[in-house]
C-alpha cells in the first residue's frame, strides 16, 4: 500500500538564493532546495545529509550542470550528486533522496510522506 | 658504540653531491662526517661560472648553505687545505691540526692547466676556475679595453664570453686549426668561429704562443711561433684542466702517468680506505672534466659506503649540449667517426648557419655520435638513439633534415626503451619517471620533486616534459589546459578575458566564453578572478553562488558541518583585552579553541546561525575577519623582533602588520602565507613561506616561493637589502604576478617550478621589468589595497546578507540533529562515529 504524502508549503520564493541552495526542516528531516532560474523546471530538492559524512551540509554545496545534468557538489568531501536522481556520479551505490518540489504562487511546495503543520492535500 | 670518521677532501659540486646522497642513505649514522675546503665559499656551481659576471652572487650559485650542513651533523672547515696525508697512521694534516679518519674521500678536482709560456707569471694573467679567479679578472677589467683566452675550448669560449660581458674586446687563442676540436669536426669548427666573428670575438687559431713581454699600446704583447703578435691588456688561460693529485701523489697511491688518481670500479685508490671521485680521479685511463660523471662517481661511491656490493662505476657519456655565447652547440657519443666501418650524414646550411653531422655504424643501424652546431633541436632525439641503441629508421638522413624537407619528427617519447636516461645529472631513467606516476604524481612539478629530475643543469627540462605528458595522457589523466567541461581556457586566460573585457559577473562570462551552467571547478575559480579585479564583495547577489562554501559563510567548515571562526591577529600582535574578548566569546558560545600555526586563534564549533552573532561581538571589539576561509593571505608570522629582543635587528613585528594589512583580502589561485624574522636566526621560519622576509643590518631580504605543508620547499632568496618602499613595492608586483598567471589551486612554489625560465626569469619580470608590467601590477595592487573592506563588518550590517546563516529557513530555532557533542580535555568536541 503506497505511503500517504501530502504536499507540504516549506518556504517562499523570497527564501531562495539564485543558482544556490538553502535547508529547510520537514518530518522527513532536513532537506535541501536548489533553485537553478536557468533550467526548466528550475528547483529542486533532495536530502540535505550528506551520505559520506552523516553531516547535514548539501544545500550549501555549489551547483552546476556536468554532462547537461542539474549537479551540486557536496561541500564536506566534494562528490556530485545529480539533482533530479540523486545518484552519487563518484558512487554508482550511493544515491540521495529527491523530493517532488512545486512552485504555487508565492509557496515553496514539498511533497513528504508524513503530514507536517501547514499540510495542503494532494 | 663511537662513530666511525668520514672525511672529505675538498668541497666542489662533486663533494657536495656526494655529502647529499650519502647522508640521505642508512650507512650515514655509522660515520662523524668532516669535510675540508680549500676556497673559503661553500661548494659552488662551476657550470654557470661566467654568471657570476652577469649578476649572480655566490648565494645563487652555491650548491648548500651552512644550515644544511650543521642540519646534516656535517663539520665543514673552509679555507682549511689539506698539507699531507699519512695513510699508515690514518690522519691527515692541516695548518690548524692532525685528523684521524676512517674512510677518506678525495674530491680535489682538477686545476687549470697553464702552458710553460715564458712570461706567463705576469700580473695581468689568469686562470678561470675559481670565484677568486673571477674576482681578479674583473680587478683587471677595469682599466683594460681587451682580453684574450688562450684556448679554444668549452671552457675557453666561456671565459670568452665573460671577457666580453666585462665589456672588453675579446680574443681567442687556439692552437689547434679550429675551435672545440675534441667535440667538433673542420666544417662545424669553422661554423662556430663565423657565428663567434659574427658578435665581435676574434678568432686566432693555429697560434702557438711563444713569449708574453711588456706591450707598446697595451698592457701586455703576445708573440706567436709564426712571427706574429697579438696585444691586449690581460690573459686568460683556459687551455684544458690537469687533476689536482699531489696529495694523493705524495702520500704513494697509485696515479697516471699523467696524472689522476687511480680508481676502480668502487671509485676507491690503490689504497681500500681511501676513494676518489670528480675530475682528480682516473677511470680506465681516463679523467671525466663533467659535472655529471662526477656525480655518478659520487653515487658510486655513496653506495659502495654503503656495502653495495652492486655498486660499480662503468663510465659515462660525454656528450654535451651547451649555448657558447648564444650559438647552440652539441657533441654526442663518437662525434669524429673514429669507430672502425663508421659512416657519417652530414647537412650544412651555411645560408641558415645550422650544421648535423650523424656517425654510424657500419651496418647502419645504430647511431655512433653527432655533431651539431648552430641548432641544438635535434639534439634530445638523437642522443636517445645513440644512448638506448635505438634501430635507425630507414632513411636516417631524414633525423637531421629540417622538418618540411623531409625531415622526421622528433623520436616520440613512446620510441624511448625503460632503461632510456632522461635526466643524466640525477641519473634518472624513463622507468623512473613512470614508477613515480604510477605512485601517484600527476604533474610535471611532483615528477621533478620525486626524481630530482631536470634539477641539475637543466638540459633534459623539454624532453621531460615531453615524457611526463605522454605518461599521463597515456594513463587518462588530461593534461589538457581546460579549466572544466564548461570553459576551453585556463585560468591565466579567463583571467586576461574578465580583465579586457570587462566583465562583472559569471553569468556574462560562461554565455559569452563557455558553454552550460558552470561546476564547482570553475565557478569558484571565477569568483575568485572576479574579486581580484573587481573587488565586489563576496556575498554580492551575483558572487554568492560561485563561491566554496566558506567563502559563501565566511568560516572554515568541520566535519560535522559546523563552521571554525578565525579573526585576524595582524602579525600575531593582541591585547590583551582583546584576548579576553576571544575568550568570553568562546565561552559563551563553547566554541572549542586552539591556537593555530600561524599566531592566530580558531574557535571551532559554531553552526550557522552563531556565525552572524558571534561576528557581532567580535567587530564591536575591534576584530576583523581573518580569511581562514579563503584563497587569500592568511597570516604574516612574525618573531618579537628588534623592540624586545636582544638579537633583533630590524621590527619584524611592525613591518609583520603593514604587510598584513596590506595583502589582507585579496584574492589568490590558492592560500598566500607570509613571515617576517628580526634576523638571520630565522625564528618566524620566514623561508617556509611563500613570501619571507628576514631582516639585515641594512633593511630587508626577500624569499619568494617556499612551501610548507605537504611538499616542504625552501623559499628563493629573490632581492636583499630592500629598503620599506623597495619591499612592499617587490612583493606587491610579485604577489600580483603570481595572481594573475597562475594555474587553479596553485600555490606559489609550484607556480615558479612552472614557470617557463623559472626564478631567473621572474627576477627579470619583477626587478628588470622586462615585460614592462611593473607599473599595472603596482596599480592593480594599489586599487585592492584601497578598496578593502571587511566582509564580515559589511555581511552583518546587511540583514539580506544576513537571511544566508539560518540553518533551516522554515524553522529558526530548529537545532541541527546530527551535531552530538562530548568533552575532552575540558572543551567540547564532535562526537566521532565508531567507524
Amino acid at each position: 500500500m503506497k505511503a500517504r504524502t501530502f504536499w507540504n508549503a516549506v518556504c517562499s520564493v523570497e527564501d531562495l538564493v539564485p543558482e544556490s541552495g538553502i535547508a529547510v526542516w520537514t518530518e522527513d528531516g532536513p532537506v535541501a532546495l536548489f533553485y537553478l532560474p536557468h533550467r526548466l523546471p528550475a528547483l529542486f530538492a533532495i536530502s540535505h545529509t550528506d551520505p559520506f559524512s552523516g553531516a547535514n551540509v548539501l544545500a550549501r554545496g555549489i551547483t552546476g550542470d556536468l554532462g547537461g545534468e542539474p549537479i551540486v557538489a557536496s561541500p564536506l568531501y566534494k562528490q556530485h550528486f545529480n539533482l533530479k536522481t540523486g545518484a552519487c556520479l563518484e558512487d554508482d551505490s550511493v544515491t540521495v533522496k529527491t523530493y517532488p518540489v512545486l512552485l504555487d504562487g508565492n509557496r515553496i511546495l514539498l511533497e513528504t510522506t508524513e503530514n507536517q503543520r501547514e499540510a495542503v492535500a494532494a | 658504540m663511537s662513530k666511525k670518521t668520514l672525511i672529505v677532501i675538498g668541497n666542489g659540486m662533486v663533494g657536495h653531491h656526494f655529502l647529499e646522497q650519502f647522508v640521505a642513505s642508512p650507512g650515514a649514522t655509522e660515520y662523524e662526517i668532516l669535510v675540508f675546503g680549500e676556497e673559503k665559499q661553500l661548494a659552488y656551481d662551476r657550470v654557470h661560472l661566467s654568471e657570476y659576471f652577469t649578476g649572480s652572487t655566490h648565494a645563487d650559485l652555491a650548491m648548500g648553505t651552512a644550515d644544511w650542513y650543521t642540519g646534516q651533523g656535517i663539520k665543514l672547515q673552509l679555507n682549511e687545505p689539506v698539507t699531507a696525508l699519512d695513510r699508515d697512521q690514518r690522519i691527515v694534516t692541516t695548518p690548524k691540526g692532525e685528523y684521524g679518519y676512517d674512510e677518506l674521500v678525495l674530491a680535489t678536482g682538477s686545476f687549470p692547466f697553464v702552458p710553460p709560456i715564458e712570461g706567463r707569471e705576469h700580473a695581468h694573467c689568469f686562470v678561470y676556475r675559481t670565484l677568486d679567479d673571477l674576482d681578479a679578472i674583473r680587478a683587471s677589467a677595469q682599466e683594460g679595453k681587451s682580453g684574450v683566452v688562450v684556448g679554444g675550448g668549452l671552457l675557453g669560449l666561456e671565459a670568452a664570453n665573460a671577457l666580453r660581458s666585462l665589456g672588453l674586446q675579446a680574443h681567442v687563442v687556439e692552437f689547434a686549426p679550429r675551435l672545440m676540436p675534441v667535440q667538433l669536426d673542420t666544417d662545424g669548427g669553422a661554423l662556430l668561429r663565423h657565428k663567434i666573428e659574427e658578435l665581435g670575438v676574434q678568432v686566432h687559431t693555429e697560434k702557438a704562443t711563444t713569449d708574453i713581454v711588456e706591450g707598446e699600446n697595451a698592457r701586455l704583447r703576445m708573440n706567436f711561433s709564426d712571427d706574429s703578435h697579438l696585444e691586449t691588456d690581460l690573459i686568460v688561460f683556459s687551455a684544458g684542466i690537469r687533476p689536482q693529485d699531489a696529495l694523493a701523489r705524495a702520500s704513494g697511491l697509485e696515479v697516471g702517468e699523467r696524472g689522476g688518481i687511480v680508481v676502480n670500479d668502487q671509485c676507491t685508490t690503490s689504497d681500500p680506505h681511501i676513494h676518489a671521485i670528480g675530475e682528480c680521479a682516473l677511470w680506465d685511463q681516463r679523467i671525466f672534466g663533467l659535472v655529471a660523471p662526477g656525480y655518478t662517481m659520487a653515487r658510486t661511491l655513496a653506495s659502495v659506503l654503503n656495502s653495495d656490493r652492486d655498486a660499480a662505476f662503468t663510465g659515462a657519456d660525454m656528450s654535451t649540449k651547451l649555448k657558447l655565447l648564444g650559438v647552440d652547440v652539441g657533441s654526442i657519443g663518437d662525434a669524429h667517426g673514429q669507430t672502425p666501418g663508421a659512416r657519417n650524414i652530414r647537412f650544412n646550411d651555411e645560408q641558415a648557419g645550422h650544421y648535423r653531422r650523424m656517425v654510424i655504424s657500419a651496418d647502419g643501424k645504430t647511431l655512433l655520435g653527432a655533431i651539431l652546431v648552430g641548432d641544438n633541436s635535434h639534439y634530445d632525439t638523437l642522443l636517445q638513439y645513440a644512448l638506448n641503441g635505438i634501430a635507425l629508421p630507414d632513411n636516417p638522413e631524414t633525423l637531421i633534415l629540417p622538418e618540411g624537407q623531409g625531415g622526421a619528427p622528433a623520436l616520440g617519447p613512446d620510441a624511448l626503451p625503460e632503461t632510456a636516461s632522461i635526466c643524466s645529472c640525477h641519473n634518472v631513467t624513463k622507468g623512473d619517471i613512470c614508477g613515480v606516476i604510477d605512485a601517484g604524481c600527476s604533474d610535471l612539478a611532483g615528477v621533478k620533486a620525486e626524481t630530482k629530475a631536470s634539477t641539475g643543469c637543466g638540459g633534459c627540462t623539454a624532453l621531460l616534459k615531453n615524457v611526463v605528458d605522454n605518461e599521463l595522457e597515456k594513463r587518462g589523466v588530461a593534461v589538457s589546459k581546460d579549466l572544466c567541461e564548461h570553459f576551453p581556457y585556463s585560468r591565466q586566460d579567463l583571467f586576461h578575458l574578465v580583465k579586457v573585457n570587462g566583465i562583472r559577473t559569471f553569468r556574462t562570462l560562461i554565455s559569452q566564453h563557455g558553454k552550460g551552467q558552470g561546476c564547482d571547478i570553475c565557478k569558484p575559480v571565477v569568483g575568485s578572478i572576479l574579486a581580484t579585479c573587481w573587488n565586489e564583495h563576496i556575498l554580492a547577489t551575483d558572487h554568492v553562488p560561485l563561491q566554496d562554501t566558506n567563502d559563501t559563510f565566511m568560516a572554515n567548515m568541520q566535519k560535522n558541518g559546523t563552521y571554525s571562526i578565525v579573526p585576524r591577529i595582524p602579525g600575531g600582535e593582541i591585547t590583551p583585552d582583546k584576548l579576553i574578548v576571544l575568550g568570553e566569546v568562546a565561552k559563551e558560545y563553547d566554541l572549542y579553541t586552539k591556537i593555530t600555526g600561524g599566531q592566530r586563534v580558531d574557535l571551532f564549533g559554531a553552526t550557522l546561525s552563531e556565525l552572524p552573532e558571534i561576528w557581532e561581538k567580535l567587530i564591536a571589539a575591534g576584530f576583523e575577519t581573518g580569511h581562514a576561509y579563503g584563497k587569500s593571505l592568511r597570516t604574516v608570522k612574525s618573531c618579537v623582533g628588534n623592540t624586545w629582543c636582544r638579537y633583533g635587528v630590524q621590527d619584524s613585528v611592525g613591518m609583520a602588520i603593514i604587510l598584513e594589512n596590506r595583502y589582507k583580502g585579496l584574492r589568490a589561485p590558492h592560500k598566500v602565507k607570509m613571515a617576517v624574522s628580526g634576523c638571520t636566526r630565522e625564528c618566524a621560519e620566514a623561508q617556509s613561506k611563500d613570501f619571507g622576509v628576514i631582516a639585515t643590518e641594512n633593511g630587508w631580504n626577500l624569499y619568494v616561493c617556499g612551501n610548507g605543508g605537504m611538499r616542504p620547499r625552501h623559499a628563493d632568496l629573490f632581492a636583499t637589502d630592500l629598503s620599506d618602499e623597495e619591499l612592499i613595492r617587490t612583493i606587491d608586483r610579485v604577489v600580483m604576478f603570481y595572481v594573475r598567471t597562475a594555474d587553479r589551486l596553485q600555490r606559489t612554489s609550484v607556480w615558479m617550478e612552472n614557470l617557463e625560465g623559472g626564478l631567473d626569469y621572474l627576477k627579470k619580470v619583477i626587478l628588470e621589468d622586462s615585460l614592462g608590467i611593473c607599473a599595472e601590477l603596482e596599480e592593480h595592487m594599489n586599487g585592492i589595497a584601497d578598496t578593502y573592506q571587511c566582509e564580515w563588518k559589511t555581511a552583518v550590517e546587511d540583514p539580506e546578507k544576513r537571511k544566508r546563516f539560518r540553518e533551516f529557513v522554515n524553522l529558526p530555532e530548529q537545532k541541527d540533529p546530527v551535531q552530538q557533542w562530548t568533552t575532552e580535555r575540558g572543551q567540547r568536541r564532535p562526537v566521532l562515529e565508531s567507524a
